[in-house]
């Protein structure tokens, strides 16, 4: 593929994005299941315990970052083809492939712009963040990896019933946030809790996060860095190949 | 020249059903060209892999050259659809739609705006085009989907049943339109039911059949190529037993439409002199005398009939 037509293809994939966003972000589903949900469950894990406003801070940035990031996401193809829309984009000169990096950058900006609010509550709150720069690259590198796990979970079955997917990325989603170290730091984790959660691509940003308000992290920093992004390579490629597999069956 | 769109031998199947059967065609550059078939006959399915939405079973197609399969991106790049389910997005505006179909096909952001302004003016859009086209009526929708079609200037234009559903005047509208297209040199590909728009607009018509080509040539020369079709239409003051009509010698069918009778024939004039000298010797009176020329519905329903024989 020669530079100038990649170049191009991802100038279009922008404009999915644009249109993703502008579409999508204000869906019943995605308001839901996206910020309500995991705002009361927050509340409902950490309201009354006694716990230090850095470790609560760390818990609501990674589950932010996670449900939002996977909010759009999984509804966007499934409603794509109930609406007969997705059958005009295939016969636009977009590659496949650009088509769903154009919704991974639509779930990837929506997740960026939500979790800038609990990053600015946690500095108005007095938060202690020893290194800002860390953070927000990890949240950028997270919220892209999660953004391609949204999209990855649209891929099979290949369904049009959106409430089918939001169903499946639930039951996906929920148990994630349990393992990855949002609740329980991975270091009080047991050993089995360890290795579960080292297959959570979550546990590495929280780890991360932890790192950079309380100065402790299990894993090193370079070690949460390449698992974020082997993750997110591994998310992204599985997501586009699957897709592509699938996507005549929904046309 | 190379024709603008060449068919090989192309085949879908679902199933157990062949939606398109082996078929092949070729549409020169500038000609309108129509696809004329019963429900169920194929007419979408061509059309949806010609414009790379789904893939053959078999065969090929190119666009200007282009393979649909193998230069997929080059051959959407030059043709664009209206495809037969209306789907602009609902919740972006009318002027939303257009632009991103512009940025879809890569048209820089000044002449997609020109392009866009000028087709919503044409098609009476402009002072809805912030406007959710969720809002829009049926026509307004088809009309919106045109436009969008239409934005990225394409050499190949599919429409698939563009002008189904619509009211008169729209339909018009829309028809004046893509020969207008076609007279700056749009090749145009256009599905129908209705014999009438294919009559009026074709250069060449080919009429499908559960998946396959019955016959493709211009509405004149169907017309033409098909005896029997010929007929003369009669009518008597008092009611006459269409079973005796049918005696008369070159008549070949004959059929009771209202008070009239048609009896189909290759020899007009000689079915007339009989008929003048049968209601003579009946002492009847003849109301009605009209000989007809084969309608291109005449052709068509006789085509799809010898076809099912096959
Ligand atoms: N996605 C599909 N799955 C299964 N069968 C299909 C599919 N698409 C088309 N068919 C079948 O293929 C045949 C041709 O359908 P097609 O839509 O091409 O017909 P058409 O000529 O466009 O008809 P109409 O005039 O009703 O629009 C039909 O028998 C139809 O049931
Ligand atoms: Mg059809």
């Amino acid at each position: 593929m020669s530079e100038y037509l990649f170049l191009e293809q991802l100038k279009r994939a922008f404009a999915i994005a644009k249109k993703d966003l502008r579409i999508y972000y204000k869906r019943g589903p995605v308001v839901i299941f996206g910020l309500v949900m995991p705002f009361f469950l927050f509340l409902a894990f950490f309201i009354g315990r006694n716990m230090p406003i850095q470790q609560l801070f760390t818990g609501l940035l990674g589950m932010t970052i996670f449900f939002a990031s996977m909010s759009i996401g999984p509804a966007i193809v499934p409603f794509e083809a109930r609406s007969r829309t997705l059958e005009r984009l295939v016969s636009t000169p977009v590659s496949a492939w650009a088509l769903f990096i154009g919704d991974v950058i639509a779930s990837f900006v929506y997740g960026i712009l939500i979790s800038v609010v609990p990053l600015i509550i946690g500095l108005v709150f007095g938060v202690n963040i020893t290194n800002l720069l860390i953070l927000c690259l990890g949240m950028i590198l997270a919220a892209f990896c999660f953004a391609s796990f949204g999209i990855l979970l649209s891929a099979y079955p290949p369904t049009d019933v959106p409430s089918t997917v939001m169903m499946i990325s639930n039951l996906v989603k929920f148990p994630l946030v349990f393992i990855s170290g949002v609740f329980i730091p991975v270091s009080a984790m047991p050993d089995w809790g360890r290795i579960i959660a080292s297959f959570s691509p979550l546990t590495y940003f929280t780890d991360l996060a932890s790192y950079c308000t309380q100065g402790v992290s299990y894993y090193s920093v370079v070690v949460d860095f390449a698992a974020l992004t082997g993750f997110t390579l591994l998310f992204l490629i599985a997501a586009i190949k699957i897709h592509e597999r699938t996507l005549p069956e929904r046309l | 020249m190379e024709p603008a769109i060449e068919v090989k031998d192309l085949t879908k199947n679902y199933g157990e059903i062949t939606a398109v059967n082996h078929i092949n065609f070729e549409v020169r550059k500038g000609e309108i060209f129509g696809f004329l078939g019963p429900n169920a006959a194929g007419k979408t399915t061509t059309i949806r892999i010609l414009t790379g939405v789904i893939k053959p079973d078999g065969g090929t197609a190119t666009i200007t050259g282009y393979n649909i399969l193998e230069q997929a991106l080059k051959a959407k790049q030059i043709m664009s659809v209206v495809p037969e389910m209306a789907n602009a997005y609902i919740d972006l505006t009318a002027w939303q739609n257009l632009m991103l179909i512009g940025e879809l096909y890569g048209i820089p952001k000044k002449k997609r705006q020109e392009r866009a302004e000028g087709l919503l003016k044409e098609f009476g859009l402009y002072e809805r085009k912030n406007q959710l086209a969720r809002g829009f009526s049926k026509g307004m929708k088809q009309k919106l989907i045109l436009c969008m079609a239409l934005l990225t200037e394409p050499q190949v234009l599919f429409l698939d049943e563009p002008t189904s559903g619509l009211d008169v005047e729209s339909a018009r509208l829309i028809r004046d339109t893509i020969r207008q297209y076609n007279r700056d040199g749009t090749t145009v590909f256009l599905s129908t039911h209705n014999m009438e728009e294919a009559n009026q607009l074709c250069d060449r018509i080919a009429i499908i059949n559960h998946g396959k080509i019955a016959a493709i040539d211009s509405p004149e020369n169907l017309r033409m190529k098909s005896s029997g079709l010929k007929s003369v239409e009669v009518s008597f003051n008092k009611p006459v037993s269409a079973n005796e009509l049918s005696k008369i010698p070159n008549v070949m069918q004959v059929k009771k439409i209202g008070d009239k009778i048609r009896l189909y024939t290759d020899e007009p004039h000689s079915v007339m002199n009989s008929l003048i000298d049968y209601a003579r010797s009946k002492g009847l009176t003849i109301i009605t005398f009209n000989t007809l020329a084969p309608t291109l519905e005449d052709v068509f329903i006789k085509l799809i009939k010898e076809h099912e024989e096959d």
